[in-house]
């Protein structure tokens, strides 16, 4: 138990602050927002796993991947085909030329199911599917590349190429993906109609402790070995591998779990939102994840959330009124965050938000009411 | 290939070929720039594409103005256009160096987000001045038509024009690098930057100096650009992914590298879209590029060292 | 045979674009043995190093160490079979504590799984500990490394590699930036650790080299120019030519 709270929730501060998150997600969102607007939040919540994987891969491992996306997609695009499915029944599908396929394929003049649609029957291979694909997708291209000491700007223009290519594959091999259009018109999963009001309301929350679960788990993986290896790799790569360790793997390994991650992201993204395109696995869509993160805080789990948050409420508000303000805002959002606060939210609060908040909670301590609120300040200033 | 006849499929592989190098062109111009900067600088601009869109706008510009002012000059105004494309581009690029680029050498990653989005901001730019559709440039009555050396065969002149730019730029480029005092500093420096400055070369300037060289020959390309396609915001950014695969395909910094790695993509390219359809064509030859580069990180075109 | 030695690289050469910086190279290191490479810059000397750790990968010629071939290993498992290698510059974590930079130097949980298990047990803090004090540091274990003085990273780096016990450890320059007194420590450091291992060092401090060869090997021009004990080697016409004669 004591090993939970201090490597897997990090310790008083990593509580305080998963607390905080949890608080927000699960109690202040939905009292304040009306379920299209939670909803909607959801869908950007989905994107806070990409964001959270770019966290371990480039904040923590210095990976720059540019194709975030990918992974995002392609775990989407497994929950779209198993949904998708399931709403091609031969019965209302029974007006197409082949009932029983989806409908695009039906326009597209294709007439039997793709054989690598076939296991997407089965829910329990799509979940297994939404997580290991992508996975095994990340472990060829990381092994690939960082076996062969690829890294810095070169990974960098690799992966966003990988997005184009997919992006490009998909829009064109129309029959089979649904081309620009993607997966659309997906209803039920096992017969319960996903797009209802409480099923957005189950939705939303499934998806915020999902997320939750995948923060506690890299909070886990950086509080080990694992994580003072990345940091350190970071540092003087050379000297950890020659301190014996197969540094390659290490990266494998990060770049991989961020793939997961965002491919759970992906899914869920298809749940709420009930379609999934190629708009959101290209160059654009992964470099955006990049700038959630980069506001968040590269080096931030939790900041990764609010970031994502942020920047999307920011689009929303924006593209409604002023569509070319945002992308005004949007570039100013990347230079200033690389060039004024390269930290991020996470470390504006820490230069200036956190001192002031310690000496409201010493205040507080001294007015005598929360004598046992234990000293927050030491730990807090260790971190620094 | 049924239906078509030997020398019929002869023709489409030339005139193919020849699209080929058209986009050969383009690409070369835009890679050069890249390549400069890249191998000196170690910094990846990925605003590049805009700066090349900077030029295109230019020519459009310089073509509207001419026809309607000075409509006698329209068979001149191309020659002149070029130089201010680049002159632009350079400018632009200078401003953008000095703002931006520079505070951020040490940090190579940081610098392909922050160009990133200074990508968005001058794309919207050109929204907002030109519009979002795609404008077409006037082009002088020389660059129309095209040349027939068989029956079957149809070369368009803009594309032999925009090979010449290429070549001739080319050309500049490598007199600039190894025949001029500033190319010397601009070695020196790619090589051994500490060492540079203690010889009294001043690396900022260099640098500063190549990264608008870079964009001024993104605006060139530009320039050819439009003797081939329409122009719009987002022109620039079609061909940035290709344009960064061949600088780290031919290997950063080598000349030779850029020209040959420019040219077997946009020629893969080229005749791959005619057998297979365009998204294929340009997937088949993205993925060829993307395991060659995992098989040989450092490029088709660098020396081995001591690291 | 060969295999008497503890490191045996015959025949070794690397050329980078036609340059020769290692040519024809012999080098025989026996156990318990504290060898000093020596030889003007230029001579190959880190380079000789670097292939052995695998850093560079030879042109020609084999690496048996333990008679084990060496050439074709990865870094990590030249690591793993025992050899250890200190860079010219100390080359440590800064960002992490002295305790740390020992930790993840502890040879276990090496892989990607075994890392993300590995506890600090009582057998591991028993071991840092204990290193810590053979390189002089036990009072600086919660310090960050990159506060440590000069020679103080130097010290760190021998004690990262002690820790994985090593049967060849390689030392590149390790007193540079060193006080007369930390040479003096460390001296004593490398005598002692020479027991019951192989060391290679490479030092330009003849005084210091000296104190510490039982034999050393002087490099010119990536070939062996001459062997033998100090004297024989300061006597050497040959040598006197490299160092003195342009």
């Amino acid at each position: 138990m004591n090993t939970f709270y201090s490597k897997w929730l990090g310790g008083k501060k990593g509580v305080i602050e998963l607390a905080v998150l949890a608080a927000f997600i699960f109690i202040v969102l939905p009292l304040w927002l009306d379920i299209f607007r939670l909803n909607m939040v959801g869908k950007y919540l989905t994107y806070a796993f990409a964001a959270v994987g770019l966290v371990m891969v480039w904040g923590y491992g210095g990976i720059l991947s540019l194709g975030q996306g990918v992974f995002f997609g392609i775990g989407g695009y497994c929950m779209a085909m198993f949904l998708k499915l399931e709403a091609s029944d031969p019965v209302s599908t029974a007006r197409q030329t082949t009932p029983g396929i989806p409908d695009f394929m039906d326009w597209n003049q294709v007439t039997s199911l793709p054989l690598f649609w076939e296991p997407f029957h089965s829910l329990i291979f799509t979940l297994i599917a939404v997580i290991v694909v992508p996975g095994v997708i990340a472990y060829v291209i990381g092994a690939a590349m960082f076996k062969r000491r690829v890294s810095g700007v070169y990974f960098s223009i690799i992966t966003q190429a990988i997005a184009a290519i997919l992006t490009i594959l998909v829009v064109g091999q129309q029959g089979m993906t649904g081309g620009i259009n993607g997966i659309t018109d997906l209803k039920t999963l096992h017969g319960w109609n996903i797009n209802s009001n409480s099923a957005k309301y189950i939705l939303y929350y499934v998806n915020g402790a999902l997320l939750l679960g995948v923060i506690v788990l890299c909070k886990y993986v950086l509080s080990s070995k694992f994580g003072r290896l990345l940091l350190a790799m970071r540092d003087k790569e050379d000297r950890v591998r020659f301190s014996g360790y197969d540094v390659a793997n290490f990266k494998i390994f990060t770049f991989s779990l961020g793939a997961a991650i965002s491919a759970i992201g992906g899914a869920m993204f298809t749940l709420q939102v009930g379609f999934m395109s190629p708009s959101l696995i290209g160059i654009v869509p992964s470099i955006e994840m990049v700038i959630f993160a980069a506001i968040g805080g590269r080096m931030s789990l939790v900041g990764a959330v609010y970031g994502t948050w942020l920047v999307n409420y920011g689009k929303t508000a924006f593209s409604e009124s002023f569509p070319s303000l945002w992308l005004f805002l949007m570039g100013a959002l990347f230079i200033g965050v690389v060039m004024l606060f390269p930290n991020g939210l996470a470390g504006l609060y820490n230069s200036y938000l956190k001192e002031r908040l310690e000496k409201l909670v010493l205040k507080f301590k001294q007015s005598g009411l929360f004598k046992k609120l234990n000293p927050v300040k030491t730990e807090l200033q260790n971190e620094q | 290939m049924d239906g078509y006849s030997i020398s019929e499929l002869w023709s489409i592989l030339v005139m193919q070929g020849f699209s080929g190098l058209s986009l050969f062109s383009v690409l070369l111009l835009m890679a050069l720039g890249l390549a400069i900067i890249f191998g000196q600088m170690g910094v990846i601009n990925m605003a590049h594409g805009e700066f090349m869109t900077i030029g295109a706008y230019t020519i459009y510009l310089f073509s509207k103005v001419t026809e309607q002012y000075f409509p006698s000059l329209m068979p001149y105004y191309f020659l002149v256009a070029i130089f201010a494309a680049f002159a632009i581009a350079f400018a632009v690029g200078y401003l953008v160096e000095y703002s931006l680029i520079r505070h951020l050498y040490k940090r190579p990653l940081d610098t392909l987000l922050a160009t990133w989005g200074l990508s968005l901001i001058m794309q919207q730019i050109f929204r907002s001045v030109f519009g979002a559709r795609e404008v077409s440039a006037t082009l002088p009555d020389w660059l129309m038509g095209s040349w027939q050396p068989t029956p079957d065969i149809d070369i368009p002149l803009n594309g032999l024009f925009v090979m010449g730019i290429s070549i001739a730029v080319t050309i500049a480029v490598v007199l600039f690098l190894y025949r001029s005092n500033w190319g010397l500093k601009v070695r020196a420096t790619t090589q051994n930057r500490i060492m540079a400055g203690s010889v009294g070369i001043n690396t900022k300037k260099v640098d500063r100096i190549t990264f608008a060289v870079g964009c001024g020959i993104a605006g060139i390309a530009g320039a050819s650009f439009t003797t081939i396609a329409s122009t719009g915001p987002t022109s620039g950014s079609l061909y940035i992914v290709d344009t960064f695969l061949v600088v780290v395909f031919g290997g950063a910094g080598s000349i030779i590298g850029t020209v040959s790695s420019a040219f077997s993509i946009a020629q893969a390219q080229s005749i791959l879209t005619f057998f297979l359809t365009n998204a294929m064509g340009k997937v088949v030859t993205l993925m060829t590029i993307i395991i060659i580069l995992m098989m040989r990180p450092e490029g088709l075109f660098t020396s081995k060292v001591r690291k | 045979m060969s295999n008497e030695y503890a490191l045996a690289v015959e025949d070794l050469t690397v050329s980078f674009d036609g340059f020769k910086a290692v040519d024809g190279l012999n080098l025989y290191v026996d156990k318990n043995e504290l060898r000093v490479i020596i030889g003007p810059n230029g001579a190959g000397k880190t380079t000789v190093l670097d292939l052995i750790c695998g850093k560079t990968r030879a042109t020609s010629g084999t690496i048996r160490f333990k008679g084990v071939e060496l050439t074709k290993y990865p870094e990590y498992k030249i690591v793993q079979a025992g050899v250890g290698r200190k860079f010219q510059t100390p080359s440590i974590y800064e960002n992490l504590t002295v305790l740390e930079n020992l930790e993840i130097s502890f040879p276990r949980g090496r892989s990607v799984f075994g890392s993300l298990t590995f506890v600090r047990s009582q057998d591991v803090t028993d071991r840092i500990l204990e290193i810590a004090e053979t390189i002089f540091l036990s009072e600086h274990l919660e310090e960050q490394a990159g506060l440590l003085s000069h020679g103080q990273k130097q010290w760190l780096e021998i004690g990262m590699l002690l820790i994985q016990d090593p049967e060849l450890l390689m030392l590149d320059e390790p007193v540079a930036g060193m006080s007369v007194s930390e040479r003096e420590k460390t001296a004593e450091l490398l005598n002692k650790i020479s027991q019951g291992r192989s060391v290679i060092v490479i030092e330009h401090d003849m005084e210091f080299v000296k104190r510490i060869a039982h034999k050393v090997t002087v490099l010119h021009q990536g070939k062996v120019l001459a062997e033998g004990n100090m004297d024989a080697v300061q006597n050497n016409p040959k040598v006197i030519e490299v160092y003195l004669g342009h």
